[in-house]
């Protein structure tokens, strides 16, 4: 772990409409690491993650983040998709009439062009995006339909999960990857996760539960509270937390 | 956000740009000797002269339409010229090998190719300029199945027992000042006939451009499609930039007789004016079909992004048992653009269905309004109607509006009414961002997604046309 950090954030000051949300966050993420983001519901962590993918709601008030050496607050968000931040959302939202197949293409195109690879032909990208649909047990037919229109809260996961695969991105964030999923559904989620595992790629994983954690073990626990991170430790602080419970480190 | 969004919208006209040929254009201004040169310069005959004098007479007595949900200073019609046509040695030109190559060069420029060698595959063109009929591809082909494609024009002279049987049937001379205006002085525009039990074995297509300054245009559509017969037609429709605003006052009749169908696309991109609401289009129109005979079924498909004022309500009078009308519609307004339109479904016969989807997308300052009317006739018993009609807001300085009417004289017919509105939404755009899209891609999407029902319907080239519109139409929208 000579490498130079992925991601490094440093006290990181973020507001929404004036008001404080997160409160000096630092957290360096080497690649090849997980890191698992605990907290209550409200202490920020769905904050962070957004801060992090770009979007603009949320004013960034002080602090850094720089992502592979570069400032990240100088990219738009879809020039951090394309740089390699996958963000996978804890409410994945609907867009009615536009195939998941269409969104798909157009999103991995966007993000080829960008690392200077060539487009995927029709037929290559249609069996890609199969296999990996096999993978989290989704029938082929769910690529025809309207992105997030009507899928079960388990669907709407495990879709963000294809759009990782598809995405092969360097550092994802994971918004509560877990909730809302019944303990099959967690499983391929997480063996889908636990896929792209690898020395280069990096991994946060947001949740409330330890439940996850199981599944996809983390080498650093950090938890949040208040917009801030009030305790780092590894794998066996999450298995703490659920024993004693947030207040334990209030 | 909503201040990218807004800039997102600024939009560039493709198809604005003005070609540099002699015109023989009527000083503005209409009276009854204007029609008479009008009638006189085609030639026609005096029965045509009389109906036009007639049209003419009622028109001077009606008013200006008020009820729709449209802004804008009074045209002045004593402003308009009534007449322009292209100078060439005789008024029509006999072939395309007779038309100015500067016109056909603009209808290769629209991505219409008129001449032999590159004409469309499969599909039949008429080009009309300004005032005139400049050229109908596939003749010869097209007669060997019986089926005529002409202009309007050409058909009162080799036709005249059609033209007299059928003009005016379906939309008479009085039925509103528009269409009283254009009976008048109707230039040119397309007359097909598809002879009993027979397919057109092609797609057939007017394209009109309106060219010279101050000038209007009236064209006028009439389309049989005789017992048992099928045809799809397609219009579509352009204008250069101008700072004037143009008038643009249709009419379309269908006539579908026993177990015929005719399927009606439209893909409007008249000069919707500059981004300050300056100049575009008025377009005022009149589009009315008959299902005649028993069985029949008349389809209106149309895309609808330009004109700076756009009038219309495409519509069916169901008359014939177990016929059938159906409305697709996608009307996009940016800018200044305004848009009432909808359509009128007329239920008299047995079991008489008709379907209704609308699709209206405002972005912009821009005002959409869909106004409908479904009646059904005390005889129509089973009559069964079925609306939809979305909204999208784009921004958050756009107007949605919706006049559904419903005169129901038969307690037996079943009625459905669906209505919905939405916005793009920061979120939608958000997850696209994320996913490497840019944002002008993402709403580009987002509203093809929306109006996917209603593309579906248009023929297969078409539909891939209406969705590049769609794109360029929003083009801009990200900042
Ligand atoms: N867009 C927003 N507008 C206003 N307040 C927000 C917004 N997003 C988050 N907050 C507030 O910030 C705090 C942290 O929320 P969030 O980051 O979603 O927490 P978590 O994901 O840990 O449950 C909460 O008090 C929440 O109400
Ligand atoms: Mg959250």
């Amino acid at each position: 772990m000579s490498k130079t950090p992925l991601l490094e954030v440093k006290d990181l000051v973020a507001a929404v409409d004036g008001k404080t949300i997160l409160n000096g966050i630092s957290l360096t993420v080497y690649p090849g690491e997980v890191h698992a983001i605990m907290g209550p519901n409200g202490s920020g962590k769905s904050t962070l993650s957004n801060v992090l993918a770009g979007r603009e709601d949320y004013e960034v008030v002080s602090g850094s983040v720089t992502f592979k050496g570069n400032n990240l607050f100088e990219l738009e968000p879809e020039e951090r998709a394309r740089e390699g931040i996958f963000l996978a959302f804890q409410y994945p939202v609907e867009i009615p009439g536009v195939s998941n197949m269409q969104f798909l293409k157009a999103s991995v195109d966007a993000v080829r062009k960008h690392r200077g690879l060539e487009e995927l032909d029709a037929p290559t990208f249609m069996k890609l995006a199969r296999e990996h649909c096999k993978e989290l047990k989704l029938k082929p037919e769910f690529l025809k339909r309207g992105v997030n229109e009507g899928f079960s809260g388990g669907e709407k996961k495990r879709n963000e999960i294809l759009q990782m695969a598809l995405l092969e991105p360097s550092l994802a964030l994971l918004d509560e990857t877990d909730s809302g999923l019944d303990i099959d559904a967690l499983q391929v989620a997480a063996e889908g996760v636990n896929a792209l595992r690898n020395e280069e790629r990096g991994l946060i994983v947001v949740t409330h539960y330890q439940r996850l954690l199981n599944y996809i073990v983390p080498d650093y626990v950090h938890v949040l509270a208040d917009g801030k991170i009030v305790k780092s430790g590894g794998r066996e602080l999450a298995l703490e937390l659920e024993e004693k419970g947030y207040s334990w480190i209030q | 956000m909503s201040d990218e969004i807004e800039s997102l919208i600024r939009r560039e006209y493709q198809a604005g740009f003005i070609t540099n040929i002699e015109s023989e254009t009527l000083p503005p201004g209409l009276n009854e000797d204007v029609i008479r040169i009008i009638s006189g310069k085609k030639n026609e005959p005096e029965w045509m002269l009389e109906w036009r004098l007639e049209a003419y007479r009622k028109w001077r007595e009606m008013d200006v339409p008020q009820w729709a949900h449209l802004q804008h200073p009074p045209v002045d019609f004593d402003a308009i010229s009534y007449y322009s046509s292209p100078k060439s040695k005789d008024d029509a030109p006999k072939s395309l090998d007779e038309v100015d190559p500067e016109i056909l060069e603009t209808f290769e420029k629209l991505g219409i190719p008129l001449h032999e060698r590159a004409k469309l595959a499969g599909v039949a063109v008429d080009a009309v300029f300004d005032s005139v009929s400049i050229g109908t591809t596939y003749k010869d082909e097209l007669a060997k199945a019986g089926v005529i494609f002409c202009s309007i024009s050409e058909a009162v002279h080799e036709h005249p027992e059609l033209i007299r049987k059928y003009l005016g049937s379906v939309v008479p001379q009085q039925d509103n000042f528009y269409a009283a205006l254009n009976s008048a002085v109707f230039s040119d525009g397309s007359f097909v006939y598809i002879p009993k039990n027979t397919r057109c074995p092609m797609e057939l297509s007017t394209y009109f451009r309106i060219n010279e300054l101050n000038t209007g245009q009236f064209e006028r559509t009439l389309i049989v499609a005789d017992e048992g017969s099928y045809v799809s037609y397609l219009e579509g429709c352009t204008a250069p930039m101008r700072d004037e605003n143009q008038l643009h006052a249709a009419v379309v009749e269908l006539v579908a007789l026993g177990d015929a169908e005719i399927k009606y696309s439209t893909v409007q991109n008249w000069y919707p004016g500059d981004e300050n609401g300056k100049g575009g289009i008025y377009n005022f129109v009149t589009k009315r079909g008959v299902c005649d005979g028993a069985n029949s079924k008349i389809s209106w498909t149309q895309v609808e992004t330009g004109s700076a004022i756009t009038w219309k309500y495409p519509s069916v009078i169901l008359r014939g048992d177990n016929s059938i009308g159906e409305f697709y519609s996608v009307a996009l307004t940016n800018g200044y653009q305004q848009a009432d339109t909808g359509t009128k479904m007329i239920h008299m016969g047995k079991n008489t269905k008709s379907t209704i989807v609308s699709k209206g997308i405002s972005a912009g300052r821009s005002q959409n309004a869909y106004r409908g009317l479904v009646r059904i006739s005390p005889r129509a018993e089973g009559a069964r109607n079925y609306t939809q009609c979305d909204s999208l807001l784009i921004g958050d300085q756009c107007g949605a509006h919706t006049f559904p009417y419903i005169e129901n004289k038969n307690p037996d017919a079943i009625l459905e009414h669906e209505a919905t509105t939405s916005k793009v939404s920061d979120d939608q755009l958000f997850l696209c961002r994320q996913r490497g899209i840019d944002e002008e891609k993402a709403v580009s999407m987002i509203v093809n997604g929306f109006c996917k029902e209603v593309f579906k319907e248009l023929p297969m080239e078409f539909a891939v046309e209406a969705g590049k519109l769609l794109e360029v139409s929003l083009e801009g929208a990200v900042g």
